[in-house]
């Protein structure tokens, strides 16, 4: 055993090489590529790429719109998941397996068949625009518009949060609310000094995958708007897979501000998690 | 908290919770009446039902082979991550324990680089040269084992963490196994609950891929969700019966994965 040991422990390192192959040629290197001909301009080296994105009115609209976009679908969505998930824990278990489980299998709903439902419910002649308008309620909705695209994002950040935030109610015991009840506090206090504070974190977190899955979203906003609607995912794609303007560097340029994005984001998310209640128990 | 106030509470969260049901559900139950409608515009209600549009779309052979190619890719990269994550996840456990933390940093990256990022490398990387990949279906099988890699390392995990592997492979040793026969005999049929779970949910998840497939292949090896994109200027009923037919099969698949689930724990 002692002596074959050192043999093993090369075997074993030899089982990981294939994995190790495989992960560096299709993560790695495409990665690697983008950083690196992200400060390709020309024949030369340099931020050139990067000046041109930050003086180009087109680009900073981009990010803008993915940034506005990802924002609020993250927190509608977010709002929603929080009183679906509290409600779920709440309800008979059997209505309670069914919604989770529905809820589970609408997170695949996404992409381009979720476009399509939504141009079949909410597009210019979809029936829930009918109603709504017969009803009075709206005078016109277009899906196609910025606010159409935060209704659809929403829609497929509310599994995704229910099934990240669901768990998280685990940390909120149901005696802490008694206790609050009996020393005078109200729904309001104990929420505002008890049920918040302990959920900061899963709630920083779960907002952050959010933000996350929004920015990087390409399927359904080209789905809907074959490409016309001017959002990061769609202006990195269309230099590199378009039929005019092929552009890869560019595109690697534009590609490491959404990287950059997601990083920003992720630090602001540990910065805020340190300062939270929560990680000082 | 008393009596008197737990009623209008469970009251409350009932209806929030169908609430919530009812907005996961109104997409998928407006595509579902579409699908079945002989024709349905400028009113709320649609005017006959038929089932043609299924019929329409389960004989178009450009449907069926989409259909096939996308099964074919699925099952493709499923096999290749299962034969490359499992070896990674013994040595791992059972070698070279402190791996672990750096594998948890590496299965990030599929989740924190969009496919979009990861498409522009890839088609500058793969698009000619020795590995010219890109517009055949060998590109996305390999991609799809990096966006199956996160689930599959991460359930298959869990699963090693609960049967205790070092015990196991000790217990197997002293009765005679080798390294090999251990890891085949015992710890292989331990693993299979956690293994089929994640395949299950990888499986839907893959099928309901298109970047990758749409930027990397597009129509020269056309997948379900590219074909379900092109078809976009078809009729609505016939993409609608498309879509109720793509999640019918999701479904059948999470709730397989669910069942698992259940008998596990």
């Amino acid at each position: 055993m002692t002596a074959s040991k050192p043999r093993g422990k090369w075997l074993a390192l030899l089982c990981l090489l294939p994995f190790a192959i495989f992960f560096i040629a299709f993560q790695i290197a495409p990665l690697a590529w983008v950083a690196v001909h992200s400060l390709s301009v020309g024949d030369s080296w340099g931020l050139g790429n990067f000046a041109k994105i930050f003086s180009s009115k087109f680009y900073l609209q981009a990010i803008k719109h993915s940034l506005q976009i990802a924002f609020w679908s993250s927190l509608f969505g977010i709002v929603i998941a929080v009183l679906g998930s509290y409600s779920l824990r709440q309800v008979d278990s059997k209505l309670r397996d069914f919604v989770m489980a529905f809820s589970n299998m609408t997170s695949n709903f996404a992409g381009v068949p979720l476009a399509f439902a939504f141009i079949i419910i909410l597009g210019f002649n979809g029936a829930l625009t009918l109603l709504l308008k017969q009803a009075g309620i709206i005078e016109d909705f277009n899906l196609y518009s910025k606010t159409g695209l935060i209704v659809l994002y929403t829609y497929f950040q509310i599994p995704l949060g229910v099934l990240l935030l669901y768990p998280a109610f685990d940390a909120l015991r149901e005696d802490w609310r008694e206790s609050a009840a009996l020393l005078g506090a109200g729904t309001w206090d104990f929420w505002r000094h008890i049920g918040l504070p302990v959920l900061t974190p899963a709630l920083l977190g779960t907002f952050v995958i959010l933000l996350a899955n929004a920015l990087g979203a390409y399927a359904t906003v080209y789905a809907l708007t074959t490409g016309n609607f001017n959002v990061l995912p769609i202006r990195i794609a269309a230099m590199v897979a378009g039929d005019i303007s092929l552009n890869p560097d560019m595109a690697s340029a534009l590609a490491m501000v959404l990287v950059g994005l997601m990083v920003v984001i992720t630090a602001a998310h540990q910065w805020l998690l340190k300062r939270s209640y929560h990680v000082a128990r | 908290m008393s009596r008197a106030d737990a009623k209008p509470a469970a009251l409350y969260h009932r209806t929030v919770v169908w609430l919530l049901f009812l907005i996961l559900l109104l997409p998928l139950a407006g595509t579902l009446l579409y699908s079945l409608s002989t024709s349905w515009s400028a009113t709320i209600l649609p005017s006959g039902l038929t089932f043609k549009w299924y019929v329409a779309l389960w004989s178009d052979p450009r449907f069926l082979a989409a259909f096939g190619q996308s099964l074919l890719v699925c099952f493709g990269s499923l096999l290749l991550a299962t034969a490359l994550i499992l070896p990674l996840l013994f040595v791992v456990h059972y070698h070279f324990p402190k791996l672990d933390g750096l594998m948890n940093i590496l299965i990030l990256l599929p989740f924190a680089v969009p496919p979009v990022v990861s498409s522009v490398g890839l088609l500058q990387v793969y698009g000619s040269g020795p590995l010219a990949m890109v517009g055949t279906p060998w590109i996305l099988i390999g991609c799809y084992f990096t966006v199956a890699l996160p689930f599959m390392y991460r359930a298959i995990t869990n699963n090693l963490q609960a049967i205790n592997l070092r015990d196991l492979m000790d217990a197997a040793q002293l009765l005679g196994a080798s390294t090999w026969q251990a890891a085949f005999l015992v710890v292989l049929p331990n693993l299979r609950k956690g293994l089929m779970v994640s395949l299950f949910l990888s499986f839907s998840f893959l099928f309901g891929e298109f970047v990758f497939a749409n930027l990397l292949v597009g129509t020269r090896y056309e997948t379900l969700q590219v074909y379900l994109n092109n078809m976009k200027n078809s009729s609505g009923h016939f993409n609608s019966a498309l879509v109720i037919s793509y999640f019918f099969f999701v479904l059948i698949f999470t709730w397989a994965a669910t069942r698992l689930n259940k008998d596990n724990s």
